[in-house]
């Protein structure tokens, strides 16, 4: 009697390329698999490879397809799909980058990766009608420090302590060369295609407030203890151009 | 800061960034007037990300087993030294390693 093939067998198989051909698969017609497994296996490699080099964009004009390749091998072994959904996959990449070696002394890598994502999560999500900025402009003064601003679906916050809006300028549009200085990065979707907008300093904190449901006031404090210089009218003015924000509310 | 001043400190920026808004909104709502579905070159051209498309798999995965960077990106062109200490960069508001998903 030919040994029980588990799933857990094949799955273990499938992901390493010299492993040998599981014992007890078939071909469907009474022999045995032979080649047709190792070309199962190599359309999986590959076809991962492939949902690596189209999810990071960003990652990938940094550092060429072949090198992106040469870490989608290791990366796609180590953490396959958790999900069928493959425009989800890659969700642990930047916890492998932070971890791989040779790409140690690119330090910045890891947040790259964090920004591809993010920017593919704002494409997935939801659609909203931005605020309209007449029902700001109608608050009496004192509502507004009590004003809560929710934020739009699509609306993400990314901290870093690398020069990531320079890298992603640079990746995308032939910057300049990045300084080393610490930017955090607002993603929204004002049309149909996400885009990074640099937050000024003090906007991560402000937006973070907001999407923990605080007050217009609680979130300028949260600025403000993040950076005391913070320009207020900046980051409500780049939260309105970038329709990042979606309602408004007075609580009674 | 107290609350008066913090109210109006408030509203002095609403009404700046809404004065300021109102002179730009022209030029952002032409930017934004595209064909649906088409990106701009180069930009976001695989926003969707992996599985949008059927691309074939015909190919064949070469794994090597040494690891070396060639020399075929733009990462070639950014010199940002590691901070082996982990000391936030210059600028940095506080080290944070996180980002706030915010669905629905």
């Amino acid at each position: 009697m030919s040994p029980v093939l588990t799933q857990l067998d094949f799955r273990a198989a499938m992901l390493r390329p010299e492993a040998p051909v599981p014992e007890g698969l078939g071909d469907g017609r009474g022999g045995p698999a032979g080649r047709r497994f190792s070309v199962y296996r190599n359309n999986v490699a590959v076809g991962l490879t492939e949902a690596v080099l189209e999810g990071f964009p960003t990652l990938r004009a940094l550092l060429g397809d072949e090198n992106l390749r040469g870490v989608a091998a290791p990366f796609l072994r180590a953490h396959p799909p958790s999900s069928p959904l493959m425009f989800r996959y890659g969700a642990a990449l930047p916890g492998f980058l932070k971890g791989f070696a040779p790409l140690a002394h690119l330090g910045y890598l890891p947040d790259v990766a964090r920004l591809d994502l993010c920017l593919r999560a704002s494409y997935h999500a939801a659609d909203a009608t931005p605020l309209d900025p007449a029902r700001l402009s109608a608050l009496p003064p004192e509502d507004l420090g009590r004003a809560r601003l929710r934020l739009a679906p699509p609306v993400r916050i990314l901290r870093s302590d690398w020069p990531l809006w320079q890298i992603w300028q640079l990746a995308h549009h032939d910057g300049p060369p990045p300084q080393p200085v610490a930017q955090d990065i607002l993603i929204t979707r004002p049309g149909y295609d996400p885009r990074p907008y640099l937050l000024p300093a003090g906007g991560a904190g402000f937006l973070e407030a907001l999407g923990q449901g605080q007050s217009a006031e609680m979130a300028s404090e949260a600025a403000l203890a993040e950076a005391p210089g913070a320009d207020l009218a900046a980051i409500l003015g780049l939260l309105l151009q970038s329709g990042a924000l979606m309602s408004l509310e007075i609580p009674s | 800061m107290s609350t008066i001043l913090k109210s109006a400190a408030i509203a002095g920026a609403f009404a700046t960034a809404l004065a300021a808004h109102a002179t730009t909104a022209t030029a952002d709502d032409m930017a934004q007037e595209k064909c649906f579905g088409v990106s701009m070159a180069g930009e976001n051209d695989c926003a969707a990300g992996p599985g949008t498309t059927c691309a074939g798999t015909s190919k064949v995965d070469y794994q090597g087993n040494a690891w070396t960077l060639v020399d075929a990106g733009k990462c070639a062109m950014i010199e940002l030294p590691a901070m082996a200490d982990g000391t936030p960069r210059m600028g940095s508001l506080e080290a944070l390693d996180r980002d706030l998903p915010m669905e629905g």
